[in-house]
């Protein structure tokens, strides 16, 4: 293939996989409106600022930027052609994400555990829905991330693998942009009010 | 080229720092302080907002695109989309007097009771 026919196969699949993102935007919407809308109705459970714990929440924040940091590291080794820092990077970003999906299930795992599991009310309903969601956004792109790293493993920098290596940095970087509203909106505001 | 040099990675670096300052501002904003109501959900609100845009132009590099902008254009229409739901999921559901989201579960409950006792 041409280097110009490359270039265009790279913009189309970038541009293609970016309308994916935001209709995924349009999704995480829908479940925030709900969420807020729900988020007084407890039914006489817990609410918000009695169940979250800020600290917890925070950690999983900074672990999420950072794997999102290290994951834009990778494609600066990438850029550069250097295959061991990339793999490096690539798996400082698996364990951190690895990291943050233990913590969040260990914290769903904790509230139902007593009792308080999505069937008690409105409020933890849409809380699970909505932190669930993203949760298995993660789950997905730590899948997807090992599949990659095994096939630049064996058949090295191809330009199909380089191509989706930009493909996955992207999805990582707008799960986090993602978790920060989660952040702000369920977690710092949930304990506020 | 040395790594220091590297422009994609000084934007990464960059936008690391700016979202860590603005992550535990907001955190301390909760944490730390005694700022409540309207004021604390409007500066927190703000705070992401900044951090979004921070994590836009340095991780997700909008601003580079090459013409025809078709990402930021999609990127501008699902904003536009995304308001609608959730400005008019909010507005609609705060004037709906049977999910009066301000109000607590007795507070509800009472008010369910005065409003059967008028008979509506």
């Amino acid at each position: 293939m041409s280097a110009a026919a490359q270039k265009f196969l790279n913009d189309k699949t970038h541009l293609g996989f970016w309308i994916y993102l935001m209709t995924d935007c349009m999704l995480f919407a829908s479940l925030f409106a709900t969420f807020v809308v729900l988020r007084n109705a407890t039914a006489g459970g817990p609410s918000g600022d009695e169940i979250f714990q800020l600290p917890v929440a925070l950690a999983e924040t900074l672990i999420l930027l950072t794997s999102s940091f290290t994951c834009g590291l990778a494609l600066v080794a990438l850029k550069q052609k250097n295959m061991r820092h990339l793999l490096g990077w690539l798996a400082a970003t698996y364990v951190l994400g690895v990291a943050f999906l233990t913590i969040e299930l260990t914290e769903f795992a904790m509230m139902v555990e007593e009792g308080h599991g999505w069937q008690e009310s409105a409020f933890l309903s849409a809380f699970f829905v909505l932190v669930g969601t993203h949760g298995l956004h993660i789950l997905v792109g730590l899948v997807w991330l090992l599949v990659l790293v095994c096939v630049v493993v064996q058949r090295g920098l191809t330009a199909k693998a380089t191509r989706q290596l930009g493909l996955f940095a992207l999805f990582w970087h707008f799960l986090d942009l993602v978790w920060i509203f989660i952040f702000t909106v369920v977690y710092l505001m949930g304990v506020a009010s | 080229m040395k790594l220091a040099d590297n422009k994609l990675f000084k934007q990464y670096v960059l936008g690391f720092v700016l979202s860590l300052i603005l992550t535990m501002a907001a955190y301390v904003l909760v944490a730390g302080t005694e700022l409540r109501g309207t004021p604390l959900y409007l500066s927190l609100g703000g705070l992401a907002l900044v951090q979004m845009l921070v994590q836009l132009v340095y991780f997700l590099h909008v601003a580079e695109e090459a013409r025809p902008r078709w990402r930021l254009l999609s990127l501008v229409f699902m904003t536009i989309i995304l308001l609608i739901i959730v400005v008019g999921t909010l507005w609609i559901m705060h004037h709906l007097n049977y999910n009066m989201m301000e109000m607590s579960n007795e507070a509800k409950h009472d008010y369910m009771m005065e409003q059967k006792d008028k008979g509506f």
